[in-house]
């Protein structure tokens, strides 16, 4: 996985709740394995009938055509599992997303991705929305992960918050399949535990053949 | 201490904690669905890392495969290279398919229950949010993403922060034509499209007790759709019982063995829970969606609700709601006219589903201009349906009768509706574009789409069947 140290970019302000990934990755848009990410992005928002582009939402206008990171609702990424509407977002350069909350399995596919999601106190996440909002994409922001810190024009740095481990883990950028394999043993042992115990659950067989 | 069933099935499966701070816990058994996992196998190839437990892996064609009776890879050409991926990568890794053709072919939330393969207490992955449907038997069950399945594939556990525990308690008994759907979607419309995040959900009381087991299934998939990690109903007699002789069961001796550890699975009395939530479902009637967000619920016979009663931050979520809905404050949802009507999915397609619907259409017909498809959830369902001759209730009636797949529940396959159309649909997800650009979707539970299709409008279908419309 690449690590994620710093990331600088637009911040771009997409203020709803509840965005979910039929919005961010539509299914229909998933229409080969290779899909071309970038387009696949709010795909629906972006477009408008009959195919131009939209002119009204975030993304297409002029100051936000480069974005580096997006700032969001509550329950960002509800819906699906489904790891396009994280990868959309890295075909985009966006590798930070300051959302008052996140929904669990889209906040756990960020991490696994090197994606950054960040959830302000509500008093921090209302002053930077209003400042992104103000900014309007003339000048980039800065989130820095080792120093836990988002800066940029027109204010003050704000701290934010991250577990020590996902810290470690975006920072080193660590193999999240190697982590565990240390731990081989371990599992081997549990599988011999479980097949003396509930042998039922260390075989799946179907007793017809 | 006293204990959660969660807490219990969790602490069962605890392997090791990573230097991380993350569990990994043991998955007793994997699922996996063609439009994820060929993205997962070309990672672990290209990593070099082998599948560790090809044994307790199991590939299921569902998301993509086309509906329509003689299909083949091609007959959606936009998932043939997604199901030939799945089909080469599965053999590679030795890994068993439930194919097209495959006589116990479907979707995995309805196949590995219904042979047997989901069994109480254990853990269960599937990379598909929709994962806990197979909570209904009591098994702890998670969706992931495709990294997450590449790590499963390579490690067979996953690493996970310990999720919080809630208890939902349904009281009461349900009336007629109330369903786990209408159940389920008054608990989102109560705690909100984000009330379950962080949390694994026990369902409990006495309306669950007497639940069959798919409509345990039912409640349980749409878990989700209130943000939850997870969610499951404690094993009881009826499990036990509906389980007993499926084909991938413990068989014999085991089965005995098996019996006796399942009857432990239980919260102990005085468990503590970080949430616990109580719903009477004594007065509850058919619920059905208004809007564009699962939580956007009312009862058949209310109203499109006034903004008026948003709770706090939902107001431009509902002015939305109405644009895309074509819905304005204060309309009755029954009389609403429809287009479309369609029956299936992981959320209601398994056979109970389909004989409730049976039940409202035979002996009426579609109503003109109206589109009704019936997809059973799996190819087992589809010809248990047919021995009992559902499928000619619903021919002979006008709706199409599909092969088994995920169908119009996302649409991955091709099937949708045309824009602006206003839909029924038993599925879980009632998003904009969902079901097909401009598509305007109404969630209900199987006897509600029914009589929609019938009727052509939006019905209270305990008022079909006394005659009253």
């Amino acid at each position: 996985m690449q690590p994620f140290k710093s990331h600088t970019g637009i911040a771009v302000p997409l203020l709803k709740d509840d965005v979910n990934t039929d919005q961010i990755a539509p299914v229909q848009a998933m229409r080969n394995l290779k899909p071309d990410y970038k387009k696949l992005l709010f795909m629906r928002a972006r477009t408008r009938d009959d195919g131009s582009e939209n002119p009204d939402f975030v993304l297409n206008k002029p100051q936000f055509r480069n974005p580096g990171v997006l700032v969001t609702g509550q329950n960002f990424g509800a819906g699906s599992s489904r790891e396009s509407a994280v990868w959309g977002m890295l075909a985009n350069n966006i590798r930070v997303i300051v959302a008052r909350s996140f929904a669990d399995i889209y906040r756990e596919n960020c991490l696994q991705n090197g994606l950054l999601p960040v959830v302000l106190p509500p008093a921090d996440a209302e002053a930077f929305e209003q400042r992104v909002i103000a900014v309007n994409g003339g000048a980039p922001f800065t989130v820095d992960l080792e120093t836990q810190t988002i800066s940029g024009p027109a204010g003050a740095d704000i701290k934010f918050d991250v577990t020590a481990a996902d810290r470690m883990r975006l920072l080193e950028g660590l193999d999240d399949i190697g982590l565990t394999l240390k731990h081989t043993d371990e599992i081997v042992a549990f599988e011999k535990r479980m097949a003396a115990a509930q042998p039922w659950l260390q075989t799946a067989r179907d007793s017809r053949r | 201490m006293p204990t959660t069933l969660f807490e219990k099935i969790w602490n069962a499966h605890l392997v090791a904690t990573r230097m991380d701070g993350r569990e990994l816990i043991y998955i007793d058994r994997h699922v996996l669905h063609e439009l994820h996992a060929p993205h997962a196998f070309e990672s672990l190839e290209k990593q070099g890392r082998p599948v560790r437990r090809p044994d307790l892996t199991f590939s299921m064609q569902d998301h993509t495969v086309s509906t329509r009776p003689g299909r083949t890879d091609t007959s959606n050409p936009e998932g043939a290279p997604f199901l030939r991926a799945m089909r080469e990568g599965s053999r590679r890794n030795g890994i068993r398919v439930f194919d097209l053709g495959d006589p116990e072919q479907g979707i995995s939330h309805v196949v590995a229950p219904e042979i047997g393969m989901v069994l109480p207490g254990a853990t269960h992955a599937v990379p598909d949010s929709h994962a806990s449907t197979v909570g209904g038997l009591g098994a702890l069950a998670f969706g992931c993403g495709t990294t997450e399945l590449a790590h499963i594939l390579a490690t067979q556990v996953m690493a996970l922060k310990r999720p919080k525990s809630m208890r939902i308690r349904l009281d009461g008994r349900l009336g007629a034509q109330v369903t786990a759907k209408d159940v389920a979607l008054k608990i989102i419309a109560e705690l909100g499209v984000a009330g379950g995040r962080g949390f694994v959900v026990e369902y409990a009381g006495k309306a669950v007790a007497a639940m069959p087991i798919e409509q345990r299934m039912t409640l349980c998939n749409l878990n989700i759709e209130m943000g939850g990690r997870s969610g499951f109903v404690a094993p009881d007699d009826s499990t036990f019982e509906w389980l007993s002789g499926r084909p991938w069961t413990p068989q014999g001796a085991e089965w005995a063995s098996a019996l006796a550890r399942w009857r432990a699975l239980k919260s102990d009395d005085d468990a503590a829970f970080d949430q616990e939530h109580t719903l009477d479902c004594t007065k509850l009637e058919p619920q059905i969606t208004w809007g564009t967000d699962p939580s956007q619920v009312v009862g058949i016979s209310e109203r499109v609700p006034d903004v008026a009663s948003a709770r706090e931050g939902r107001r431009a979520a509902m002015e939305s709601a109405y644009a895309y809905m074509g819905l304005t404050p204060g309309t009755p949802l029954v009389g609403l006219p429809i287009n479309r009507v369609f029956i299936g999915s992981c959320t209601n397609a398994r056979l109970p589903d389909l004989e409730a619907a049976a039940a409202v259409v035979r002996g009426r017909h579609v109503a003109d201009g109206v589109v009704a498809m019936v997809v059973p959830g799996s190819s087992t369902v589809k010809r248990e349906a047919e021995a009992k001759g559902l499928d000619r209730v619903f021919r002979d009636a006008g709706f199409a009768w599909g092969e088994s797949g995920c169908s119009m529940c996302a649409g991955g396959n091709g099937d949708r509706g045309e824009p602006g159309e206003r839909i029924v649909s038993t599925t879980n997800r009632n998003f904009e574009n969902r079901q097909g650009p401009k598509v305007r979707t109404h969630l209900a539970s199987p006897a509600t789409a029914a009589a929609a299709a019938v009727t052509g409008r939006i019905t209270d279908v305990r008022q079909l069947i006394a005659g009253n419309t």
